[in-house]
């Protein structure tokens, strides 16, 4: 019950501070607020399969265009229809809601469907298989004439704002806490540090790695239903590979396994590009450099496995450490490789 | 009857493009075990070093052979300078780190040479660098006349000559690999670089000399299509460096004959499937083949099977 | 303790949210509506084009047009009083671009007019975003119906200064028909409205007046091979391919077509127009056929000054999309200048109420969708460049709302392009 409680304080805070926001903010930053909060649940969802179980998944994207394009549907579906009784202001934010619900179910569902076989293969085979069916799930719906093929779906209602962004966000980063301190988040951690390990010690580590897959995946769809009605329309090409990269340079650059690093890297890499729109060239370039810089330089990322309180700076009286396995939890990125033969698929 | 043989030909042609690509591929993955994102572009890079060499020497005016072999070979040398630079400066420096690091690491130089290449040009003469992101259009290198009938089928000279040059290269690997000091030491490293490294090979080398042939083999494929298939940009190799990656993985990644079987298996049923059933599945055929070999046989049709030992 | 770890990723968000609004300036969060008429102020024209990609001359050309019309514009004195404007977004061919390029151009820059795309699948993703803000659209080159027509409903905000699909499918149609071509071909660009539109179209016409469609391939846009369509095609021995595609696909296909040993000619719609058609394609383009909003040729002094004064501007010949630019830009001042007052809805009335409008590509009236209905030409691809063949007028009214695919709606008689 406790639980429960603190985990919806930060919607008893957050929810009347979004609806002043949204209230003041001037339209212009409409579009910001959109990649930022997009961002936010794209990167903390991404995280609980690339930073929290260690697995490195490409097909992010994927997710996000299953979840945009049922919530689409859903949405012009039930465009002309309105509940009776209740106003249509009404109405219409939970037709949204129910747009978004769909969006995560199919892409939990999909999640699932990609997880199962994929994840007995590891390392850059599972990067190489998610990639391969993030490109077959776009290439499907280009096909579906239901779907709008190639063109997408227009005419999505904006129903994205401020309000909805921030909800979202919270709830994700709310769910990755709440799992990082579970016994089911303990489970992803010792499958990141040594499957084999883990799986000698009872774990049963496809079960749980399927299973945050699943999580991943919902999530993705969230976002991706958040984008559809923010622009209003999805079209395939908007959920590339591309797109899962530049979430998972968010990822890395935030620190694979940090919720924190992964908001606060959403947040400057969201701000910072749409301040470079200008420059689109340039920031595609620059995003490049900062990639290979940053693995050169410092492959955990901001905050490694660590999250913001973890720093020294934010303890004044040394805290009982209830995640990490090893002290201060090593990154992916930074297990000493074995050289030579290294594990195989 | 025809059109079928002209299929087979039009397969050949696509299929000698990924295998000499997927070539590159394999050789990085076998010693390093590490997929070289950035491969597709250095593939794209070597069909512009051609563009401007052409225009530098002036091919597209008067297309000669000799000057053709010259920009083949020197965009081969560009490329496997590039290879050998990112090499050096972005893989080795992670050599002992995670895998995923060096994976991010080469994605990041993937994406710097297509969006490198997509800034509008800086230097205006003798060429325009970078080219920019609006497509280009390759000139002929050579003047070879037009396109004669092979049992029914219409085959057009490029696409032999290219052929033979591919098979040509692909004969020259195969002797470098296993008759060669340095091909044994290749294949040495990709056993086992640590204990290569004991018995005195000089492991940093080989994986720099490694890098040299696949990017030159990349860039003479980059040459080779744009001759066939005139219109290059900075995105060329991402389909292309995607496709010919499926080709090694399906050949048995880290096998040098798997790669060119691979590809020309790829290039054969990415053909018969867009001409016999629906053309738009095009691209999704090579991931379909993908997932279905990672699933099934995830060492592909050459690969030996390893077993992970704890 | 749950409550300390739940409060600094939410004080981060909230700092974050709160820095949003940093620049509180008191600004509605009304739709865009164009400045208020004071000395000194100019009204803006957003231009929405794709300057790099596939495409990068469309995008180009119709800037350019553009800017001859403003600049001619503000030299007679400007729209009210106001001189005018541009500013331009590249959406680099992606239509969430230019979603996001229009959304900019209404919320940033305050545009009073939104002009583009070329591309009909681009037009689409804007449409919905000048509607939902009250800032009148207008396309100079998107032919496809669904543009200004949403279901059954004419969209108030959007129109079209050139011909719909409907119309130029059937165009193709008649000229092959009447070249005493039976057997046609279609390969389609299947991620492109426009060219799947202007195929269904060009495919029923064909049929109707007696033709068959021996085989109908597809594509998309940047792929680099077009062998195992064109084999299965070649098969079916058709007289003529019909490829309503954009003109860097085209080219690479009638290039693969000829050392496929194909011989029959290649038709096509407005995609082809553009310079580096003929670059790329070279000789395998000869001989080929398309359907366009003008033709350079035409001897009207009207249009033969224009391209002069396009000329001397920028040193080429003005394609087609330069030439629709110019109009969209004339027509979108004509109408501000004719609107009651400044509001978007006044605009669009005015915009509408568009006829016998003197433009490079023909007379403008717009009709109830918003379209314009004009003649097409028809050209060929003779020596390197595109050569006049002859001109299609605009059907008579056919009976009823039947099928889509009839010629468009009740039309005046038809009137010559300009000549």
């Amino acid at each position: 019950m406790r639980s429960l409680l603190r985990s919806l304080l930060p919607f008893v805070i957050g929810v009347p501070v979004l609806l002043v926001v949204q209230e003041v903010m001037p339209p212009r930053y409409f579009l910001w607020v959109v990649a930022i909060g997009v961002n936010v649940v794209l990167a903390v969802s991404l995280n609980v399969v690339n930073g929290f179980t260690g697995q490195f998944s490409l097909g992010h994207a994927g997710f996000m265009a299953v979840g945009a394009y049922t919530a689409a549907k859903v949405s012009l579906v039930l465009g002309g229809v309105k509940i009776a009784m209740l106003p249509e202001a009404v109405s219409d934010q939970l037709a949204f809601a129910l747009a978004l619900a769909a969006g995560m179910g199919t892409a939990a569902l999909a999640g699932f469907l990609v997880g199962m076989p994929s994840l007995r293969l590891r390392g850059d085979y599972l990067a190489i298989v998610t990639l391969g069916f993030g490109e077959i799930i776009r290439s499907v719906i280009e096909n579906m004439t239901s779907l709008g093929e190639a063109l997408g779906l227009q005419g999505l209602p904006k129903r994205t704002n401020v309000v909805w962004l921030g909800v979202s966000a919270l709830a994700t980063i709310v769910m990755a806490r709440r799992l990082a301190v579970s016994t089911q988040g303990r489970a992803l951690f010792a499958i990141r540090e040594d499957e084999v390990a883990a799986e000698a010690m009872g774990v049963d580590t496809t079960g749980y790695k399927v299973r945050a897959f699943i999580i991943s995946a919902a999530y993705a769809g969230l976002a991706g239903g958040l984008v559809a009605h923010a622009i209003q329309m999805v079209t395939p090409q908007m959920f590339t590979f591309i797109r899962s990269i530049e979430v998972v340079v968010i990822v890395v650059l935030g620190g694979l396994g940090s919720v924190t690093g992964s908001v606060i890297s959403a947040v400057v890499l969201g701000v910072a590009i749409e301040k470079a729109r200008e420059f689109e060239q340039f920031r595609m370039v620059v995003y490049a450099l900062l990639l290979v810089v940053l693995m050169l330089l410092r492959p955990q990322g901001i905050l490694g496995t660590r999250e913001l309180w973890d720093l020294r700076f934010f303890r004044r009286v040394p805290r009982p450490r209830p995640l990490a396995v090893t002290p201060g939890g090593a990154s992916p990125t930074e297990v000493r490789d074995e050289g030579g033969r290294g594990g195989q698929a | 009857m025809t059109e079928l043989l002209q299929h087979l030909f039009n397969g050949l042609s696509l299929g000698t493009i990924y295998a000499l690509v997927a070539l590159g591929y394999t050789m990085v993955y076998g010693v390093l075990k590490l997929i070289n994102f950035a491969h597709g572009d250095v593939y794209m890079v070597g069909a512009f070093a051609g563009y401007y060499l052409g225009s530098v020497l002036g091919t597209d005016r008067a297309p000669n052979l000799g000057k053709a072999a010259l920009v083949t070979i020197g965009a081969m040398a560009i490329c496997g300078a590039l290879g050998f630079v990112i090499e050096r400066f972005a893989y080795r420096p992670l050599r002992h780190r995670a895998r995923l690091t060096a994976l991010i690491t080469a994605i990041g130089v993937s994406f710097l040479l297509e969006f490198g290449f997509q800034l509008n040009p800086i230097l205006r003469a003798p060429i325009e660098f970078p080219p920019g992101p609006s497509p280009r259009f390759f000139p002929a290198l050579v003047d070879l006349g037009a396109p004669f009938d092979l049992l029914g089928a219409t085959v057009s000279r490029i696409d032999v000559v290219g052929f033979a040059v591919a098979i040509l290269l692909m004969l020259g690997l195969q002797w470098i690999v296993y008759r060669t000091r340095f091909g044994v030491a290749m294949r040495a490293v990709s056993f086992d670089s640590q204990v290569a490294g004991l018995m005195g090979i000089p492991v940093n080398r080989i994986i720099s000399g490694t890098f040299v042939l696949g990017s030159a083999l990349a860039a003479a494929a980059g040459i080779i299509n744009a001759s066939a298939r005139p219109r290059i940009e900075p995105l060329l190799g991402l389909m292309s460096g995607l496709k010919a990656f499926v080709a090694a993985v399906l050949g048995g990644i880290g096998s040098v004959p798997g790669a060119m079987v691979g590809g020309l298996t790829l290039g054969f049923v990415e053909e018969f499937v867009a001409g016999y059933t629906s053309s738009r599945y095009r691209d999704a055929i090579a991931f379909t083949v993908l997932i279905v070999v990672l699933l099934v046989r995830p060492d592909g049709l050459f690969g030996k099977g390893r077993v992970e030992k704890v | 303790m749950g409550f300390r770890r739940a409060l600094v990723p939410a004080a981060a968000l909230l700092l974050t949210l709160a820095a949003c609004e940093k620049k509180k300036s008191g600004e509605a969060a009304a739709p865009a509506t164009p400045q208020a008429a004071s000395p000194g102020a100019k009204i803006w024209f957003g231009h929405v084009g794709s300057l790099t990609g596939g495409e990068a001359t469309f995008g180009d050309s119709t800037d350019k047009g553009i800017k001859l019309a403003i600049d001619e514009l503000n030299g007679k004195g400007g729209v009210k009083g106001m001189q005018l404007d541009l500013k331009t977004y590249d959406d680099q061919g992606k239509p969430e671009e230019a979603a996001l390029a229009a959304t900019r151009l209404i919320t940033q820059d305050k545009v009073t007019v939104l002009l583009g795309e070329v591309a009909s699948s681009r037009s689409l993703a804007m449409a919905p975003i000048a509607e939902a803000n009250k800032v009148p659209m207008i396309t100079p080159s998107s032919t496809n119906p669904k543009v200004t027509k949403d279901g059954d409903k004419t969209r108030p905000f959007v129109f079209r200064v050139c011909f719909i699909d409907p119309f130029q499918g059937t165009v193709m149609a008649k000229f092959a028909t009447e070249k005493g071509v039976k057997k046609v071909a279609i390969l389609r660009d299947v991620g492109n409205a426009y060219s799947v539109g202007l195929a269904d179209y060009f495919l029923s016409k064909f049929k109707d007046l007696g033709g068959t469609i021996v085989n109908d391939q597809s594509y998309k846009a940047g792929d680099q091979d077009f062998k195992a369509q064109l084999t299965a095609i070649k098969a079916k021995g058709p007289e003529a391919i019909y490829v309503p595609g954009y003109y860097t696909d085209v080219a690479l296909i009638a290039r693969q077509a000829r050392e496929l040993g194909m011989k029959a000619p290649l038709m096509g719609g407005d995609g082809w127009d553009s310079a580096k058609l003929f670059e790329i394609g070279g000789a395998a383009i000869e001989g080929s056929f398309f359907s366009n909003h003008y033709s350079p040729e035409d001897p009207s002094p009207r249009i033969q000054d224009f391209i002069k004064r396009y000329k001397a501007r920028f040193g080429a010949v003005p394609d087609s999309m330069a030439a629709t630019g110019y109009d969209a830009a004339m027509v979108a001042a004509d109408g501000l200048a004719r609107a009651k007052d400044a509001t978007g809805d006044a605009a669009a009335e005015a915009i509408a109420a568009t006829k016998d409008f003197p433009g490079v590509t023909g007379v403008i009236t717009l009709d109830k969708d918003h379209n314009a209905v004009k003649p097409a030409v028809v050209l060929e691809v003779k020596g390197g460049k595109a050569v006049y063949v002859s001109t299609v007028a605009p059907d008579a009214p056919a009976p009823a709302a039947a099928a889509p695919m009839t010629a468009p709606n009740p039309i005046p008689a038809a009137k010559p392009a300009g000549k």
